[in-house]
């Protein structure tokens, strides 16, 4: 959420006149935050929750023993508030009305063959880091078949429990506790389209988590990613007004040195077999609760690309001379390979 | 800071009132998007708008309607007594849908001009339209039913409709649920079957059981009056295409044209005046009418007087002069058996919407015939509702999301207390003979007469 009010006071268009308002609601905010954090260690916002996603420590992962019931009790009171519109993820709600619509229509776009009334019938989305099922529900009411992967196990049950009650969507979404890299051997070149929404920020090694992406994805497959940008002004905003200067943040609290640039995300997907189609920026405005497209990229963005192919599928009608499709095959082989071996690159 | 205010209401409407337990056996219960509750000429017309809007392509809808199927196959030769004035807006919607296809080969009469007076001076005004275009039509309702009832056929793999069947009882789901329990609108037919839904539709009328259960507020107030509808024959042929309303201390009659030689009456007037209409001989019916349009015995010297002078100074303003008075038809006879009569109300309700409720048409506005409007809100909150809703199929979105109904509430409730509030003032205003309002209400359509900017901003919201 330390995103959100980054972009809050960036987003005021009325700074001057409501400047102190905003920093009142954020430190409001912040306060209450810190409150339903301050008592135990467990991860009360998203983006801690996140955070354990790729890291090395996963201490909510199935498979240690040592999650203490009592924490694991405050920590599901947390997660049913996945659905809660107006609660702790009323941000990421909203964002559903822009990054659903990026999605569809990049889509569409892309093909030749739809229905308006079911758009994303017939592809297949997974949905990395998928937490409550926020996003995975509404691309499965549009048609997709979607998996949803999250290694916080209470985040999947969220999930599946929700869709549980839609009969379409119980048969469309598909959850599984679980990080990416656990699935890559049994899902090679298996989905159309991957879904990161707001996790890039928090993995540990960005490069393997892209070489998975490429891995899963069929050819040609996109992938979509939408993060928070590394600037100064997140810098300005984030660390030196909330922790130095207003001092309600404990120093140290935010790791925006793991926020990625959009330069360094589309050097490292370029480098791994993507190729970058969009880049655009997003604004949230925390007094109307609503995301909005905008130029700039300095602080969230929204990134589309697509895994190279054989340009043989696509341009298979075209009436190239033998030897250019000869040579176009060779070097698609070669990007390919650079994105299917991980260790190939580095 | 409006907005913050704004979402802590919101807040509050989440979390109030008291929620009934959950029934948890909800699996078997067959689940809808959407669920309209009323199969009246709004609830069709709803069911309908969605069941061809393209997004609702893979959606489940079902219409729930206490009445009998209403369909012609050909039409019946003498009219109904229950006709609408349907706006351009209101075609425009029921085009959408296919409907007003149906409509026009069955039967309908357009209208150009419309010419209200007073009955205590000569004041007047008249709207008209400067183009060939229609100011709007007058259909009977039957006709608009059995034009819903075709276009519902069609989507019928879309639409399922539950005629002689109605929701006796309403079990509402918490606003955010514990994931546990059911998230959707559990519906209780009289039958004892049970649905579910995703966003239940209240188009239940004026007496709306989902509004009640769901406990929204309802301003409602009983007017001292109420209106008598009949058909009537005109006293000779006309062109026929103007709407007439005169505005008597008892109350306001119309006659609306439905072909070149009858016309349909509805005359709001005292509840025993009303009574006396509906029990009199049909002769003496005819007459009231005839004097009820021609009668000046409501008309007073001085107000003549106060009259002619502003309409002379408005004429030395603007020579080109305003519009002409034209006179109204008489009447000749009454079609036996079409005299009824109803008691007339106005109300609103404070919220149209709660998480997955919404209401539309009487069930959150009813309003005085006075201005025939009653019906055109109803379709305007359709085109509203069935646009947001539209949308939210296309990203995905749950449909009974409170956010895209709220912008359904702010966007009908902007337009719809207006009309609501100026309809009001108008049926206050003339019904008192008291010399100083007849005066202020003699100029005040003088003036407004003489303005046709005005006037076409009344026609242009009118006929939205």
């Amino acid at each position: 959420m330390f995103s959100i009010w980054m972009s809050f006071i960036y987003a005021d268009d009325h700074a001057d006149l409501s400047f102190q308002t905003g920093l009142r609601h954020i430190l409001q905010d912040y306060n209450r935050k810190r409150q339903m954090k301050s008592s135990s260690t467990f991860p009360a916002s998203l983006t801690e929750i996140k955070s354990n996603m790729f890291t090395v420590r996963r201490p909510f992962s199935t498979s240690h023993s040592s999650v203490d019931s009592k924490e694991l009790k405050k920590f599901q009171l947390l997660a049913h508030k996945w659905w809660d519109e107006e609660g702790e993820y009323a941000a990421l709600h909203s964002m559903n009305d822009i990054r659903v619509p990026f999605i569809r229509d990049t889509l569409l776009s892309m093909s030749s063959n739809y229905h308006l009334g079911n758009p994303l019938s017939g592809i297949k989305i997974l949905d990395v880091g998928c937490g409550g099922g926020l996003l995975s529900e509404p691309l499965g009411r549009l048609g997709a078949s979607v998996t949803g992967i999250d290694p916080v196990e209470d985040n999947i049950r969220t999930a599946d429990q929700h869709k549980s009650f839609d009969p379409v969507l119980a048969k469309r979404i598909q959850y599984k506790s679980s990080s990416l890299e656990e699935i890559v051997e049994e899902s090679m070149e298996t989905f159309d389209v991957i879904v990161a929404s707001e996790v890039v920020e928090h993995v540990a090694d960005l490069e393997t988590f892209i070489k998975c992406c490429s891995q899963v994805l069929k050819p040609e497959g996109s992938l979509f990613i939408t993060t928070i940008n590394k600037t100064q002004l997140s810098y300005v905003l984030g660390i030196v007004v909330a922790e130095k200067i207003m001092g309600i943040v404990p120093e140290g609290t935010h790791e925006w040195e793991k926020f990625v640039p959009p330069e360094e995300l589309e050097r490292l997907l370029e480098s791994n077999g993507f190729s970058v189609k969009s880049v655009n920026g997003m604004l949230y405005n925390p007094l109307s609760g609503s995301w909005s497209w905008m130029e700039s990229t300095s602080l969230n963005y929204a990134v589309h690309a697509v895994k190279s192919g054989a340009p043989a599928q696509s341009h298979a009608t075209d009436t190239l001379p033998e030897t250019d499709v000869q040579q176009r095959l060779a070097t698609a082989g070669t990007a390919g390979t650079a994105g299917t071996v991980p260790d190939d690159t580095v | 800071m409006a907005a913050l205010r704004g979402r802590a209401l919101l807040l509050a409407r989440l979390r109030a009132g008291p929620r009934a337990p959950l029934h948890s056996a909800a699996s078997a219960t067959p689940l809808y998007d959407v669920l309209v509750s009323g199969g009246g000429m709004v609830g069709s017309a709803m069911a309908a708008v969605l069941g061809h809007d393209i997004h609702f392509h893979d959606k489940k809808i079902a219409l729930l309607e206490a009445g009998p199927r209403k369909e012609y196959d050909h039409m019946p030769d003498s009219y109904s007594n229950r006709v609408s004035s349907i706006s351009p807006g209101s075609a425009t919607l029921l085009s959408s849908c296919g409907a007003w296809d149906h409509v026009c080969s069955l039967r309908l009469k357009p209208f150009r001009r419309m010419q209200v007076w007073d009955a205590c001076s000569e004041a007047m005004i008249v709207f008209e339209k400067d183009d060939l275009d229609d100011m709007g039509y007058i259909v009977e309702n039957d006709v608009i039913m059995s034009a819903l009832t075709k276009q519902l056929d069609a989507v019928a793999d879309r639409v399922e409709v539950f005629y002689r069947n109605k929701a006796v009882g309403y079990t509402w789901p918490l606003p955010s649920h514990g994931c546990d329990t059911s998230p959707w609108v559990q519906v209780e037919l009289a039958d004892g079957r049970r649905l579910q839904t995703k966003l239940l539709i209240g188009a239940d009328g004026h007496n709306s059981l989902v509004r009640k259960e769901a406990e929204i507020k309802n301003i409602e107030h009983q007017y001292d009056q109420s209106a008598v509808v009949a058909t009537l024959h005109l006293s000779e042929a006309t062109d026929n295409n103007v709407a007439w309303q005169r505005f008597l201390p008892t109350g306001p009659i119309a006659l609306l044209p439905l072909s070149d030689t009858a016309s349909s009456l509805v005359w709001s007037t005292s509840h025993d005046h009303a009574s006396e209409l509906v029990a009199m001989d049909e002769e003496s019916f005819v007459d009231s009418i005839n004097s009820a349009f021609w009668s000046n015995i409501n008309h007073s010297d001085f107000i003549d007087t106060a009259g002619a002078m502003f309409h002379s100074a408005i004429s030395l303003l603007k020579p080109s002069g305003t519009a002409v008075r034209q006179l109204p038809p008489s009447v000749a006879k009454v079609d036996p058996e079409s005299r009824a009569m109803f008691p007339l109300g106005m109300g609103h309700a404070t919220e149209y919407v709660q998480h997955r409720v919404a209401l539309i048409g009487d069930a959150a506005h009813r309003v005085h015939p006075l201005a025939g409007q009653g019906v055109n809100l109803g379709f305007g909150d359709i085109a509203c509702l069935a646009h947001h809703l539209s949308a939210a199929a296309f990203n995905g979105s749950d449909l009974g999301s409170l956010k895209h109904l709220l912008k359904f509430e702010t966007e009908r409730q902007r337009h719809n207390v207006s009309l609501i509030a100026a309809t009001d003032v108008l049926k206050r205003l003339y019904s008192t003979t008291l010399a100083p309002l007849v005066l202020l209400r003699t100029w005040g359509l003088q003036a407004t007469n003489a303005l046709p900017p005005v006037k076409e901003q009344i026609m242009a919201f009118a006929s939205k």
